[in-house]
């Protein structure tokens, strides 16, 4: 539940911003982010929220592990945690109605 | 004979460098070799005693080392009168919304899974926005039993401080972990050397938090990520100051942590949250250890909005089998799961007996999955 899962915003709606994790997009709340993120940046998601913008010279590095991670089968604990993540982040109002 | 294990262990791994993982692991040995006594260390975070089982890191490990799982996972502490005021609304009527992990935590009599069998609404969800999208699509009350260490914490912040709807209220079972690691640290026959602080808890607090700590408990603190190689860096840094004696902080994760934390996040925190002192199931009473909300958003607080009446839930005596339960010194590091006489038996992650069982983060569930310390 720690473990957070990264994702590339792909745009910025005033505190929301929809977030690209591995090809899903959704949508990931920015209230409490320690910095202002813009389209292109790296974010870290938990439970819905980005809590830290992921420095430039730390993405390749932390998207590694992930990926590591997401090879793993559905039973897997390490990796249901961060497929919850992604599915914490919300589907964006299209997708729901959509 | 220690380079056969070390060779055994690294070839189970999947390390992106298994090279700097032999390095990091004979490291470990020359450091154990130097202090020249068995060392026990504690990490508090579920995700690190997920990453040591699933990697097999124990196998890697010195066998003077001890690594230990202290309190680091939220649902297992979460007390019975937490479950019980969270069963005690749903069987009002009110819609709970929780952490899918919660609902199988036993309470007195009931988890709010037994309450769902009996008819209550509970709603799993994976984020606390959900909690609040809920009540805005009902005139029902929503309930948002919400858990979690302060990473988690601030999303529920964030959503007090996000205007919610009039029906919305918070039931708080957040917890704190910095002052838990006092207690474990001051507890009799606590053999512990070092902590390993949580990479996203501490990405929240700030590693520097934990410096008034270090002083007062003489222990050092070293903070570290979540892959196997951040692990077993961050041990290598801990017994480093243990043999040095050097009571400090030290941050192995600065790609995720800085000194100060996340300051929008604990400004957020603290301004809906204050930390009360309470019970952690099977731990002690932790002073400061409850998230609980401040005054000034008493209208939200699902304690003050209704008369909860839990007294109702202990005309039942607990199970027999929950007397044998060791989840509570499992969880202060005094026991490990496979001295318990039910793991693997009477208590499975299908019909858990206690919190560690439950939850993914439960070091029962965890050793459950992938194994313990594995048999060399």
């Amino acid at each position: 539940m720690c473990l957070g899962v990264p994702g590339r915003v792909v745009e910025v709606r005033g505190a929301v911003a929809l977030v690209d994790f591995w090809g899903v997009r959704r949508e990931t709340r920015l209230d409490v982010v320690d910095e202002p993120v813009a389209p292109g940046d790296y974010i870290l998601n938990h439970v819905g929220f980005a809590i830290r913008k992921i420095p430039a010279a730390e993405i390749q590095e932390t998207l590694a592990l992930y990926d590591l991670l997401l090879q793993e089968a559905e039973g897997d604990m390490m990796a249901a945690d961060v497929r919850g993540e992604i599915a914490a982040a919300r589907l964006g109002k299209a997708g729901r109605d959509g | 004979m220690a380079e056969l294990v070390l060779d055994r262990g690294v070839s189970q791994l999947r390390f992106r460098d298994p090279g700097r993982a032999h390095g990091l692991a004979g490291a470990l040995q020359q450091l154990c070799k130097q202090i020249g006594r068995d060392v026990a260390v504690m990490h508090v975070c579920g995700s690190h005693e997920q990453s040591i089982a699933k990697f097999g890191l124990r196998t890697l490990l010195p066998k003077a080392l001890n690594v230990i799982m202290g309190p680091g996972c939220p649902v297992c502490v979460t007390d019975v009168p937490e479950v019980d005021e969270a069963v005690a609304l749903a069987l009002d009527g009110k819609i709970i919304a929780t952490y899918g992990d919660m609902v199988r935590v036993p309470g007195t009599s009931r988890s709010l899974g037994d309450a769902q069998a009996e008819g209550a609404r509970i709603e799993i969800l994976y984020s606390a926005a959900e909690a609040v999208e809920l009540a805005r699509d009902t005139t029902e009350e929503v309930v948002f039993f919400a858990s979690g260490f302060e990473t988690t914490a601030v999303a529920t912040a964030a959503v007090v401080l996000g205007d919610p709807p009039a029906n919305f209220s918070v039931l708080s079972a957040h917890k704190y972990i910095p002052p838990v690691m006092e207690i474990v640290a001051e507890m009799p026959g606590n053999r512990v050397e070092g902590f390993l602080a949580a990479g996203h808890a501490a990405a929240i607090t700030g590693s520097a938090i934990f410096e008034r700590f270090v002083e007062h408990h003489r222990v050092p603190v070293v903070v570290a990520g979540f892959e196997p190689l951040d692990i077993l860096a961050g041990l290598v840094k801990l017994l480093e100051l243990i043999r040095d004696g050097t009571m400090a902080v030290e941050n192995m994760f600065p790609r995720c942590v800085t000194p100060e934390g996340n300051r929008n996040a604990q400004a957020q925190l603290w301004r809906v949250f204050r930390a009360v002192g309470g019970n952690w199931r099977g731990i002690a009473h932790i002073p400061n250890g409850n998230l609980r909300l401040r005054d000034e958003f008493a209208h939200l607080d699902a304690r003050r909005r209704f008369a909860i009446d839990v007294q109702r839930l202990w005309d039942h005596a607990p199970a027999a089998l929950t007397q044998s339960c060791v989840c509570g010194d499992i969880m202060a590091g005094i026991a490990s799961p496979d001295r318990c006489p039910l793991f693997g038996k009477e208590c499975t992650p299908d019909t858990p007996v206690g919190a560690c069982m439950v939850s993914n983060e439960g070091t029962c569930k965890i050793w459950h999955q992938y194994g313990g310390h594995p048999d060399l």
